[in-house]
């Protein structure tokens, strides 16, 4: 027989009020939202009860942004100002995209291309982040609240550049990012969670615009990912692709402008699908000109257009097999994600690989969304009897220019999550006080062949002989497989400590003012921004630690809880005044003043899952 | 617990060569449950960072004792002995013969680009390993005979390294 519990105005939450949070399928096609209601996780639909936002942006000549639905159907007659697969360019450079074929004008800025549109020079960080907008719009609309956060999917195969632009678009568009989630996890989630089962899967997840493949083992609610392996660059836009050409070549058509281009693009898409449950696909259509093309395409024509792409998923599936020390006949089920997974020559040739049909029981498009949802309900902490753990891994190693050129790796591919790793460098001249630090992501030997994200130089190295000074490296990824690195001299006293964060990544004064530029007015500045922050940081941090308190304060002394609840009450009443700086500072001194504490906390916790007891039960 | 330095004592094993793995398995995952930054979201920024460093921690000291050469290494470090050291790879003359006759069948086979023979090498190689395996419980479990161990866990080393060269070639050649 419970009581209803109201809160006061303004007071925080009750513990057990079930906090909105959301999961993001952010896709190179579609993307979708889905949240969990219910104990259900269910995909949340459009007021015209569409599932899927077509990830499509319009910069309109009346300064509006369109995007969905509405922005598509100016994809053919606005072409420079409608992008599309925008997560194709996501933390790519120009050297990285074939852009011979796309409608849009480009221009380079340090390191990530972006796009000249009629609204001005939009990076593919601003666009993803009106995508995300406008699902945090609906998801909010639908649910009838603030989202406290969101998990947002990312292709396994992803690197820290892609990863890291990614959470910039999500900060961009206001959310709160609780995980970034590897998409073929995502969807084991979901999969998993609904069959309740046992043993080692494989993902087999080709998208619009990637391909990636995962092997997990699931064991009572752990998921543990062996291996992942992909293609960033390879997806169903390949497929339209090849069709776009074959209708050019079929119809002996020269050169297009941007607006027949589109059209062929779309009409090759629309083919493609066709012939998922058809023979053969008629393509016509009459082009800016006036010239009309009429072609039909067999499938059997498609297949032999395709037979390359096809194939060119089954090196990255047997690198992840080998990875994972694994056999065919070890696997007890393949799961296939995304939309371009309905290809019949894909399921016939999964099928012949892993010798057993492959499971489509789940909407390939919805399940990453459905599975990032259940993940976003759990880490809001909706869920206390939390026993989904999902242990992921980082795609490609990381390392660092040695000599040479060489890169040599720190954290190697498929290792589990979070990693730390360090790595001694000396001085090779005498009296030398700097070092220049060149971090690099990727399999192959030669540096140049790998991805920069970094380049950084440490100074301040005491002077020494040449090889007397030990400069310790450290790399640490962290579950979103987000990767930091700092700089420490051993051998002496000083300490020279950075941090340094991929060059890829937004500044904390670019999010800044890209948030500015988005609201007309200017009502927001900085210093409301980090107000609000502290605000919501000192909250935070106040609820936890009084739920930490209620629960274990028997495992320190009551010294120690007194001194913690003093930080509290000053922090609760430094939090009511408008001085950003003083709240963080009051905040740091409670969570210094709960070290021991937490140590405490989790020793215990651990001591007793080793011991077999559950945790929760011991708590009711 | 989060203090503890020794791999063995936080999963609550023995320390030994020959160890039950499905109990590493259980106790990696049962710590994993309790310390991953996913239980720590909404925590306070000490929790997350006592999280991070204790499922780091699991995450290294379980990848070490899963693997035998690295278990081994890890054993012997235990008694002061590093196994490879910059000054001391001595082998013995038959495994340096045998090593080179692996190397030289593996060159042959990537320049026939003949990925069934690697598969085969590769095979014949980690037959070997588990024979080196099990003769690592005996000399560490059972003689503690560490100098012995210490030429074997080389050895096991070293096979590691051309098994990881052989998926190299493969990857390339499939590439």
């Amino acid at each position: 027989m419970a009581l209803l519990q109201i809160s006061e105005p303004g007071m925080s939450a009750a513990p057990h009020q079930h906090k909105l949070a959301v999961g993001i399928d952010l896709g190179t096609t579609n993307s979708l939202v889905a949240t969990v209601r219910s104990g259900l996780s269910s995909v949340l639909a459009d007021e015209q009860g569409h599932a899927l936002l077509p990830s499509v942006v319009h910069y309109a000549a009346d300064n509006t942004i369109e995007v969905g639905f509405a922005a598509q159907k100016k994809l053919n007659l606005d072409p420079h100002n409608t992008i599309v697969s925008v997560k194709r360019f996501m933390g790519r450079g120009l050297q990285d995209i074939d852009i011979s074929q796309l409608p849009y004008h480009f221009t380079e800025t340090s390191g990530m291309l972006q796009i000249d549109t009629r609204a001005g020079v939009k990076s593919p960080v601003e666009v993803s982040a009106e995508i995300l907008k406008a699902l945090k719009t609906r998801a909010e609309e639908a649910l009838g609240g603030e989202l406290v956060g969101a998990v947002i999917t990312v292709p396994a195969y992803f690197d820290d550049a892609q990863r890291q632009a990614t959470k910039d678009a999500a900060r961009l568009a206001g959310l709160n990012v609780l995980r970034l989630l590897n998409e073929p996890t995502a969807a084991a989630v979901a999969y998993g969670l609904d069959n309740a089962s046992e043993g080692t899967y494989v993902i087999y997840d080709l998208g619009g615009g990637t391909f990636d493949i995962s092997i997990l083992k699931l064991t009572r609610g752990v998921f543990e990912v062996l291996a992942t392996n992909g293609d960033s660059a390879l997806g169903g836009d390949d497929f339209d692709q090849r069709i776009f050409c074959w209708i050019l070549e079929t119809a002996k058509l020269s050169p297009r402008n941007a607006y027949d281009m589109r059209l062929l693009l779309s009409k090759a898409r629309e083919a493609k699908e066709w012939l998922t449950e058809h023979a053969e696909a008629n393509v016509s259509c009459m082009l800016s000109d006036g010239e009309y093309v009429n072609v039909t395409l067999t499938t059997q024509e498609f297949i032999n257009l395709t037979a390359t792409l096809v194939q060119k998923t089954l090196a990255p599936t047997r690198k992840a097999m080998r990875d994972a020390g694994l056999e065919i006949s070890d696997i007890q089920g393949v799961v296939m994600v995304g939309g371009a997974t309905r290809m019949p020559q894909i399921r016939k040739m999964v099928a012949e690989y892993f010798k057993q049909a492959p499971l489509t029981n789940l909407d390939p498009d919805k399940v990453v969304a459905l599975g990032a949802a259940i993940q976003a309900n759990v880490l809001a902490g909706n869920k206390s009897d939390a026993d989904l753990l999902l242990l992921d891994v980082i795609p490609l190693s990381l390392g660092l220019e040695t000599m040479g050129g060489l890169a040599e790796k720190v954290i190697h591919r498929n290792s589990t999550l979070p990693i730390a790793r360090a790595q001694e460098f000396t001085t090779y001249k005498d009296g030398q006080t700097a070092m220049s630090i060149h971090v690099v992501q990727g399999e192959r030997e030669l540096v140049s062949d790998c991805r920069s994200l970094a380049r950084f130089e440490l100074r301040g190295i005491p002077p020494m002989v040449a090889g007397a000074a030990r400069i310790r490296v450290t790399f640490t990824v962290d579950a979103d497989g987000l990767l930091s690195v700092s700089a420490r001299e051993t051998s002496s006293n000083v300490e020279a400590n950075i941090t340094v964060k991929p060059s890829y990544g937004l500044s904390e004064d670019e999010i800044t003012n890209m948030l500015k530029a988005s609201f007309t007015s200017a009502e927001i500045d900085k210093k409301a921004r980090m107000l609000a922050e502290a605000r919501v940081e000192a909250s935070a941090i106040i609820e936890a630690v009084k739920a930490a308190l209620s629960a274990d304060s028997a495992l320190i002394s009551v010294e120690e809880v007194q001194t913690i609840e003093a930080e509290i009450a000053k922090l609760e009443v430094i939090a009511l005044t408008e001085d950003a700086e003083a709240i963080h500072q009051a905040v740091e001194a409670l969570n210094h003043a709960t070290e021991a504490f937490a140590a405490a906390r989790m020793d215990a916790s651990v001591k007793l899952a080793l011991s077999g007891k559950e945790l929760n039960t011991l708590d009711l | 617990m989060s203090n503890t330095s020794n791999y063995f004592e936080l999963f609550e094993l023995n320390p030994a060569f020959n160890i039950d793995v499905a109990t590493l398995e259980t106790n990696f995952r049962k710590i994993q449950s309790e310390s991953h930054p996913d239980r720590f979201v909404t925590a306070t920024s000490t929790e997350k960072l006592q999280s991070m460093q204790l499922a780091t921690l699991a995450n290294e000291a379980y990848q070490t004792l899963k693997q035998p050469a690295n278990r081994a290494k890890y054993l012997l470090e235990q008694h002061g002995i590093t196994a490879i050291a910059d000054t001391n790879t001595a082998m013995p003359a038959d495994f340096l013969m045998q090593q080179m006759e692996w190397r030289e069948a593996m060159e042959d086979a990537v320049s026939e680009k003949d990925i069934a023979v690697l598969e085969k090498l590769l095979l014949e190689m980690r037959t070997e390993a588990k024979r080196l395996s099990i003769e690592l419980s005996h000399l560490i479990d059972e003689q503690h005979d560490y100098a012995a161990a210490t030429a074997s866990t080389r050895k096991l080393i070293f096979i590691d390294k051309v098994c990881a060269d052989i998926l190299k070639a493969i990857e390339k050649l499939e590439d």
